[in-house]
């Protein structure tokens, strides 16, 4: 072949020329997403030690399984895999938009670039949903000996180990009215028939007889690292796919203004495709330590 | 006229657009396929957490599965997508060279983690017990 040819008879360290066969700025992209690389992996690993200093941790099933419009169904891992599908598309029309940059086809790059963005905003509103449905959830957990409603915040975990019955039925005692009867909206006995019971209007007794505790699926609290983590690692990445849709416009605007046809090149569109890959490959990993294990 | 930044390259890829396209293709549907194959795991992980005496052992070995197909999922990308498969030895090496230290980065912290807790569990019998999940 004759580009392998030159590659091997080039005299690379001779001066006047990339001894990479790179460009300045791509290059400094790569050691950029190299130390990008670290920063996360140091991120992720340090969510691996605390994870394995810990007796108990969450499974990941138990707390993703909500799909958007699905009320409570049980559906692990498929609203994630849609967000991970999403990634992946979106980074395979970058690669149609850099090959467009090779072809100087104005035309095709703003049209792939376009599909990227779309790509990206798809999924930060994909994550803006998984967020908001983690902090507003309601999850009866027990928590130093009452009963309380709580969503996954940074301070506080609804999903610990199951409570076991005796100390529920002692934490019934301390726990407060109000929660009494939200607990008994989120799962009481008489919320079925036509005329829902009014439960605000019974007597304490007989209110708690009609609250389905085993149904409550009652959780101790879990590792407060848990959300720390969670909310952290997914918001760089997410504050990563941001910064990516941003550029990636910029990128769109100066194709149309022609910057690029003037240039003679577009590679341009190359750095910020390897920025935008690198959001990707991020979120395999992120997929692959908060999800799936 | 071209560019001084596009002159310093001296070689350029010039890839056809039927060989470009058959790449890109085949290399989307082998991330498809490894994505629903994770997924395909996860599930059988979750339905064997369901079970009455979950085997642990085999919860690890389909762990460990996952994880190498992830290394494989990352690996397309970076090679394909990225190009970095196509750029010069010399080149990949200065980012693949550094990125081994997370060998030593992930082994060493997730054992400071796991003796961590050894340590707190032989010595805290309170902390043991309030901890340990509990069989129900």
């Amino acid at each position: 072949m004759a580009t392998t040819a030159t590659v091997q008879q080039t005299k690379w360290w001779n001066g006047g020329k990339s001894p990479f066969n790179l460009e300045y700025g791509k290059l400094m992209m790569w050691y950029f997403l190299m130390s990008d690389a670290f920063t996360f992996g140091a991120f992720l690993i340090s969510y691996g030690t605390i994870r394995f200093s810990q007796n108990f941790w969450p499974d990941p099933n138990v707390v993703f399984n909500a799909f958007p419009g699905a009320g409570h169904a049980n559906l692990p891992l498929a609203f994630v895999s849609v967000m991970t599908f999403i990634l992946i598309i979106s980074s395979v029309t970058m690669v149609l938009a850099v090959h467009a940059g090779h072809n100087n086809n104005k035309k095709e790059v703003a049209k792939w670039l376009v599909w990227t963005i779309i790509g990206g905003a798809a999924f930060l509103g994909c994550q803006a949903w998984e967020w908001h449905h983690l902090i507003t959830g309601e999850h009866a957990v027990l928590v130093d000996g009452q009963l309380g409603i709580v969503g996954q915040t940074t301070r506080i975990n609804p999903w610990g180990d199951l409570a076991s019955s005796t100390d529920i039925t002692a934490a019934i005692q301390n726990t407060p009215r109000e929660i009494l009867e939200r607990l008994a909206h989120m799962g009481g006995h008489g919320n079925e028939g036509a005329a829902p019971v009014n439960y605000a209007a019974l007597p304490n007794e007989a209110l708690i007889k009609l609250i389905d505790f085993e149904g409550l699926h009652i959780r101790e609290n879990g590792p407060v690292a848990f959300g720390g983590y969670f909310f952290g690692i997914t918001g760089f990445h997410g504050f990563h796919v941001f910064s990516g849709v941003i550029i990636n416009i910029i990128m769109l605007i100066m194709t149309q203004k022609d910057v690029f046809a003037r240039r003679g090149h577009y590679l341009m569109i190359e750095k910020a495709g390897l920025y935008w890959h690198f959001v990707d490959l991020v979120w395999v990993f992120v997929f692959l330590c908060f999800y799936l294990i | 006229m071209q560019h001084p930044a596009f002159d310093e390259v001296t070689v350029h890829h010039h890839v056809d657009d039927t060989t470009f396209k058959k790449k890109v293709r085949n290399t989307t549907i082998l991330l498809s396929i490894i994505t629903i194959a994770e997924l395909v795991i996860g599930l059988v992980i979750y339905n064997i957490h369901k079970g009455d005496s979950p085997n642990e052992l085999l919860v690890l070995m389909f762990k460990g599965a996952v994880c190498i197909l992830t290394l494989a999922k990352a690996y397309y990308i970076v090679s394909v997508f990225m190009h970095l498969g196509d750029e010069i030895r010399n080149m990949i090496m200065t980012i693949v060279v550094p990125l081994l230290l997370f060998v030593w980065f992930i082994g060493a912290f997730i054992w400071d983690g796991s003796s961590y807790k050894n340590l707190r569990n032989k010595y805290d019998a309170h902390y043991k017990e309030t901890t340990m999940p509990h069989k129900h």
